[in-house]
């Protein structure tokens, strides 16, 4: 049989040559891009790498580091890791805050799997908190304590969040019931709350639960600084929260809540078993977007004054032995909050496939 | 059991029962629903007026005023960067206004800058180009998975500690210098050039509007267009470009070295340049994907029938690709445009006096922290509603127009 003597179409040829043409220099205006890119990385690329890798310096004291051509200073990093990490928690404690930090990321890890999920996964989540709160509080079991004006860098991120979110997202669920309620006292009341902080900075926010939380309550009662910073968190996250879940209620048809009705199951039983359920696994990966989200807005709290990752770092920066080795210490500070979101971010992803193909059948 | 029926279920009772004859019980799902309603709204009150009552006794017991009487005080401090005249001896209420029009001034920059940048990046990451993409995928995960806020200590960390001092700027083109005490820029003096110039620009923006409006309806009836984009920059630039040349140039107030600072031209404070950058760059690499995802949203049908039709690619994009793609983006990227706004208050952290800043220091100042969160919340609600009705409209207008 003859062939006929063309070559096979342009989709089908595959050698790196054709690769490199078909994605590098498709047309004129895509060769001069990447030519521009390139010419841009060969002048770019080899300082970087001399500054991260080549001539940086790894350990030694600062004048090593103020050295002349000297590159990134990691022994700045390898100084200060330590107090970037738990910030001013007592030094021969810090196993009590690595102890509680792998204790909720190890849960954490063990949540993503979806074949864990359950009543079980969730009684354990408050009590595994509740130890590592235990934990870097101290004051049982022989433990010293250390009071929460100490806790700070990563423990205390990780903490605002995870304990931030678990509260918060109970109460987003109640303000997404309110505002999507029949009745008009619950809609007007649940409606105003989530505008009113929907529409103002979480910095506000935060102003206010430190400096008017205190002026709220009667004379004698003192609230932690550390407590003020978590509510006004929660209050701001649940805000968030309630609109994507609202999102998620009005996605269930009307049917459902008719024939739950037809059943004779009262409201709360509707909600529970039939509505909820559907409604949340909809908002799941844009749940975990606003998660991300609100990680990242934890760092706020060092404008308030508390010590978390970023004000550890910062105040890292404030010895003056170590001055001016800011881009070493925000990089450290970077590159963990990225894997924690990127990771996170990820897993929507993986999650977002998983959920919808269920769903495309 | 605490049941609560809302009164969806209503009609259905008054069916079962003939109203009126039907005594008031508590098995009444409307009565529930009221009263349940009433007893919720009584327990928020009664919080309200706990709280209210706290406040009021604690500052009695502190010794802190109410009201918004110290508007009118003199506020005692001084802010650097300001848009209209003030000084220490100027009200609280006016120092509020500096702090507004900061605000203002760095979201509506940020604003248009960002929706440049993520415009772009968004169709980078589209492009056929294998490295473009890629390189517009690394921008987008490696600036959006990192907090703004260390973003804006790392950008004006660079500009105060990583730039040189004023005597060794970097002379990033004539006249323009670039040193830790931030951006140099000439501006333009007192010349009447300058007003002239002004007037040619609004009058290309005048003529090109109108001839756009001729050249619609010239399609109409022909079915030809004009060139309308190199007439419109011809107009738009051209004609202030004349007017310069007619004076034989207009007069600019370049910055001058003088001992340890430059004088004269305009500054760029690194507080508001490092705001706005990082503003900016955190912003845009959330609008690049919001952009992706609306022209991913637009069927690959719709290229080919134009294409098909004879438009070229930039016709295609403009005429058929964009207008559908804008429908999916506008309303996120509305709520980008709120952020970005929100956001900005985060100058506080790095010095610049926008309104929370200003408002922070008043608090300070005078204690009345109701009413500074207060004023805080009226001016960011205000910004926000407006912006979004602004958007609403926009949208309605370029929205679908169905049958």
């Amino acid at each position: 049989m003859d062939r006929p003597a063309l070559p096979p179409p342009a989709a089908l040829r595959s050698s790196p040559l054709h690769w490199v043409r078909r994605n590098l220099f498709s047309t004129w205006y895509n060769s001069l891009l990447t030519l521009l890119i390139l010419a841009a990385a060969w002048t770019l690329v080899p300082g970087l790498a001399a500054w991260l890798v080549g001539h940086a310096v790894w350990s030694g004291d600062a004048a090593a580091c103020r050295a002349e051509g000297a590159g990134a200073c990691w022994a700045f990093v390898a100084e200060k890791w330590r107090f970037s990490l738990f910030g001013t928690y007592p030094v021969e404690q810090h196993w009590r805050p690595t102890l509680a930090m792998l204790l909720v990321v190890g849960l954490l890890l063990g949540s993503a799997d979806r074949r864990l999920w359950g009543r079980p996964l969730l009684l354990l989540w408050p009590v595994v908190l509740l130890l590592a709160g235990l934990l870097m509080q101290g004051g049982v079991l022989g433990l010293e304590t250390v009071p929460t004006y100490l806790w700070g860098g990563l423990p205390l991120t990780l903490g605002l969040s995870v304990v931030g979110l678990g509260l918060a997202f109970p109460l987003g669920v109640l303000l997404a019931l309110g505002r999507t309620s029949a009745m008009p006292v619950f809609r007007a009341l649940c409606t105003v709350y989530i505008e009113l902080v929907r529409g103002v900075p979480l910095i506000s926010i935060l102003f206010m639960a430190s400096v008017m939380i205190p002026l709220f309550l009667p004379q004698d009662v003192t609230v932690d600084k550390l407590l003020r910073a978590q509510i006004g968190l929660v209050l701001f996250a649940a805000a968030y929260l309630a609109e994507v879940v609202r999102g998620g209620l009005q996605a269930i048809p009307k049917g459902q809540v008719e024939a739950a009705s037809a059943l004779g199951l009262s409201y709360w039983q509707r909600t529970r078993m039939i509505v909820l359920p559907q409604a949340l696994a909809l908002v799941i990966p844009p749940l975990v977007n606003t998660f991300i989200g609100f990680f990242k807005d934890t760092s706020l709290v060092v404008i308030i004054g508390l010590l978390d990752l970023l004000g550890a770092a910062k105040s890292a920066l404030t010895d003056p032995a170590w001055r001016g080795f800011y881009r070493e210490a925000y990089l450290f500070v970077a590159v963990i909050y990225f894997i924690f979101c990127y990771a996170l971010s990820r897993y929507s992803r993986h999650l977002e496939a998983q959920l919808s193909k269920g769903r495309r059948r | 059991m605490t049941s609560m029926t809302p009164p969806q279920s209503g009609p259905r009772s008054t069916l079962l029962a003939p109203p009126r004859s039907r005594p008031l019980s508590l098995n009444d799902p409307g009565l529930r629903a009221l009263l349940w309603q009433l007893l919720v709204g009584a327990l928020v009150l009664l919080a309200g007026w706990t709280l209210l009552h706290n406040t009021l006794q604690n500052m009695g017991r502190l010794g802190i005023a109410s009201g918004f009487g110290y508007l009118g005080r003199e506020s005692g401090f001084a802010i650097e960067e300001r848009m209209i005249e003030y000084g220490p001896t100027n009200t609280y209420a006016r120092a509020y206004l500096v702090g507004l029009l900061n605000t203002l001034k760095v979201s509506a920059l940020g604003i248009v800058l960002a929706t440049l940048l993520g415009t772009l990046i968004g169709i980078g990451r589209l492009s056929g180009n294998w490295l473009v993409s890629r390189l517009c995928g690394a921008y987008v995960e490696s600036l959006r998975n990192v907090p703004l806020l260390l973003q804006l200590f790392f950008w004006y960390a660079i500009i105060t500690e990583g730039l040189p001092g004023p005597r060794q700027a970097l002379t990033l083109l004539p006249d323009v210098f670039l040193s830790n005490r931030g951006l140099k820029l000439p501006a333009p003096a007192d010349d009447p050039a300058w007003s002239w110039m002004a007037a040619a620009f609004a009058l290309g923006i005048v003529v090109t509007l109108v001839l756009s409006a001729v050249s619609r309806g010239r399609q109409a009836s022909t079915g030809r267009r004009l060139p309308m984009l190199p007439i419109g920059l011809g107009l738009i630039l051209g004609l202030p470009l004349l007017v310069l040349l007619a004076f034989g140039g207009a007069g600019l107030d370049t910055p001058r070295l003088q001992g340890f600072n430059f004088t004269g031209g305009v500054t760029l404070t690194p507080e508001f340049a490092a705001l706005l950058f990082g503003l900016v760059t955190y912003t845009a690499a959330f609008i690049a994907e919001t952009v992706r995802s609306g022209i991913l949203a637009v069927a690959r049908g719709q290229t080919e029938a134009a294409h098909a039709l004879g438009l070229s690619g930039g016709q295609t994009l403009r005429l058929v690709v964009l207008p559908q793609a804008l429908r999916v983006i506008i309303p996120p990227v509305t709520s980008q445009f709120l952020n970005l706004t929100k956001n900005s208050s985060l100058a506080v952290a790095i010095g610049y006096p926008d309104f929370v800043s200003v408002a922070n220091t008043t608090l300070n100042q005078t204690g009345q922290a109701v009413e500074g969160v207060a004023a805080i919340m009226i001016v960011y609600l205000s910004i926000s509603l407006a912006l979004s009705a602004l958007l609403n409209w926009y949208n309605a207008r370029i929205k679908l127009v169905e049958r």
